[in-house]
């Protein structure tokens, strides 16, 4: 995985005196909150309904095992023992001290990680596959672009003021794993016909009050004009973007207001502009990345079975564990999500020892997914019970990956100032309801996905089965949607009708997955069932 | 009842006014009516609270409830993590929200 050199050091290091004493001058009076509050957020720092809240930046999802057991060491010196993993492949802790936060950035720094355009309207955290590097089904690695990407956004003057917060993600395989259509920039690297590589751009993507799925405006951009061709996108953006009115200034509304073929066709003319400017990062600077993120020395010739007997290990094998590039070998997911439990949210001991793991199984590496869940990329099948038998010992062993159980939930009101109803709760009397039924097994893959607000940060819109709580009159009221999917199929989600009550819409989900169990055909999921047959008899399950 | 609530400028902790400084519990608050703004501009400039707003409260039995749900979590602490919210020892406080 990439390493910093002095120049992405220094950088860190400088913005962490720069911040630490911005917030002395807070501390001592010289800055008023006014002024200090975008500094702050500039450093993934909020202040949310409890306390101050640190956002990390995890790029492109990507962790060492030593910046993962800094991350535990980090919840337990500092906050209260917890961190919580989010649909941006980033962490946050929910106790922070401002008086610590200069502390907690220097911390970050030794272990080249920062917060950085975690917050504010820039280019945020550049996003991938979770399975990048380990894939079957991948052309390339996306990591070493996505990093390129990372290196040209980090504190780009131009686009450090955008009209609104701006997220790309880079994939490199046709199943997408990284919600890609519902970024502002979606980047798919693809083969021509020729059988070169280069880089398809959806734009104008996204969740949020507005939902929108990502047009293809371009088919096959060459990987050396990668960073041109994004430059345009963006400056397009900036230069039309509203800025009147924060809920219509998200690219995704421009595309749409403006229409795909005129934005594209301001893109090219821009395009075409930049590339005599010669801005493009030389091939060098792409050859000194790629080689970060070369395979680690696989073994060859070793097992390329899991043995086992043991029906516990049997079931989370064939739930937890997908198909790697190298004979031997598995990408392994540590569910985040408990029966019960709070998505995404582990304690200080459970990532030091996910960073232990790491080291230990799978070259060093680890990665956040999007659903909030861990991966371990590179394990060897021989090795599998042994790493099963320790999480299963430290209660991350729940076999349940892209199943009900599975359920993407942001923090909701229970942690959010935003939010207008709690998500939590509903995701966890949700995966006890499943868990006690016994239909997890039989629904399969059923992604489903809660928001405590418009804001979207749980997905709720490309979710199988999607929730968003909303304010009734000051009752926490939940809607239900039906038929999102942010996979290589990405459609969004459309709503039932009237809302339920958070016990209402428990029994409203298990209505909807028992017309599925009764209407599915062969080798159906619950979203291939719902498009065949249509909301109707939902709906009439559900308020029949 | 008008109460007045923000945040620890140092800590974050969400704090309620108690007529003299600034409390952890909502019980401890006190009616500010009109005064809202000018207590919270003058404890602002003082550096003792950041984001402080007035809210409406009622009282009942079990002491002072602020109107709306965000605020009465605020005052509790997460629902999901009775541990970490002022009644520690109550796995039921998430109730009192609702």
């Amino acid at each position: 995985m990439y390493q910093y050199d002095k120049y992405d050091q220094q950088m860190v290091d400088t913005r962490v005196e720069e911040f630490r004493d911005q917030t002395r001058r807070r501390l001592s009076g010289e800055l008023s909150e006014e002024k200090f509050r975008p500094l702050r957020l500039m450093n993934g720092l909020y202040l949310q309904l409890h306390a101050y809240m640190l956002r990390v930046a995890v790029p492109y999802g990507t962790l060492s095992g030593a910046q993962m057991k800094a991350l535990g060491d980090i919840a337990d010196k500092y906050d209260r023992g917890y961190g919580h993993f989010t649909t941006r492949q980033n962490i946050q802790y929910n106790w922070i001290k401002l008086e610590d936060a200069p502390e907690i950035l220097a911390d970050l720094a030794k272990v080249e990680m920062h917060a950085i355009q975690t917050s504010g309207n820039c280019i945020r955290n550049i996003s991938s596959d979770h399975f990048a590097g380990a894939a079957a089904d991948e052309i390339i690695d996306p990591r070493p672009y996505a990093e390129l990407l990372r290196q040209w956004s980090s504190f780009h003057p131009e686009f450090s003021y955008l009209p609104r917060k701006f997220k790309i993600a880079v994939i490199a395989s046709d199943t997408d794993r990284a919600a890609m259509r519902l970024h502002d920039i979606g980047i798919q690297m693809v083969r021509n016909d020729a059988g070169e590589i280069g880089c398809a751009f959806y734009v104008g993507g996204g969740m949020g009050r507005t939902p929108m799925v990502a047009p293809l405006i371009n088919a096959f951009v060459p990987l050396d004009e990668l960073i041109t061709y994004s430059e345009a996108c963006l400056r397009v953006y900036n230069r039309h973007g509203r800025r009147d009115n924060k809920y219509k200034a998200r690219i995704k509304i421009l595309v749409h207001e403006m229409g795909k073929d005129e934005y594209t066709r301001q893109v090219e003319e821009e395009f075409t502009h930049l590339k005599a400017q010669g801005i493009e990062p030389p091939l060098a600077e792409l050859a000194r990345i790629e080689p970060y993120f070369a395979d680690p020395a696989f073994k060859t010739g070793i097992v390329d079975e899991i043995a086992s007997d043991a029906p516990d290990f049997a079931l989370w094998v064939g739930r937890n564990t997908v198909l790697h590039k190298a004979p031997g070998y598995v990408s392994a997911v540590i569910s985040l999500k408990p029966v019960g439990g709070i998505p995404g949210d582990a304690s200080a001991d459970q990532i030091r020892l996910m960073g232990d793991l790491a080291t230990e199984y799978s070259f060093d590496e680890c990665r956040v997914m999007h659903t909030q869940n861990i991966v371990l990329p590179h394990v060897e099948k021989g090795r599998l019970k042994e790493l099963y038998d320790t999480l299963a010992a430290n209660g991350l062993a729940a076999p349940n990956l892209d199943t009900i159980e599975d359920i993407i939930a942001c923090p909701g009101l229970d942690y959010c100032s935003l939010a207008n109803a709690r998500s939590i709760p509903v995701a966890q009397k949700i995966s006890e309801r499943f868990a006690g039924n016994g239909k997890t097994a039989a629904l399969g893959e059923l992604k489903l996905k809660i928001s405590g607000c418009i804001n979207a940060c749980g997905h709720h819109h490309a979710g199988h089965i999607g929730i968003l709580g909303v304010d009734k009159k000051g009752v926490e009221n939940y809607q239900l949607l039906l038929g999102g999917s942010e996979a290589q199929d990405t459609s969004l989600g459309k709503i039932t009708g009237p809302g339920f009550d958070e016990d209402g819409i428990v029994d409203a989900v298990e209505k909807a997955t028992d017309v599925y169990l009764e209407k599915r055909e062969d080798g159906e999921r619950f979203l291939d069932t719902y498009r065949r047959i249509g909301m109707d008899p939902f709906k009439e399950a559900i308020y029949g | 009842m008008k109460i007045l609530t923000g945040n620890d400028l140092k800590t974050g902790d969400v704090t309620w006014w108690d007529g003299q400084g600034w409390s952890r519990h909502v019980n401890d608050a006190v009616d500010v009516g009109a005064m809202a703004d000018e207590i919270a501009a003058r404890e602002e400039a003082a550096r003792n609270v950041v984001s402080a707003y007035a809210i409406d409260a009622t009282t009942d039995a079990d002491g002072i409830r602020p109107a709306h749900i965000k605020d009465r979590i605020r005052a509790l602490g997460p629902t999901v993590r009775p541990d970490l919210t002022l009644k520690p020892a109550d796995p039921e406080a998430g109730n009192w929200v609702i």
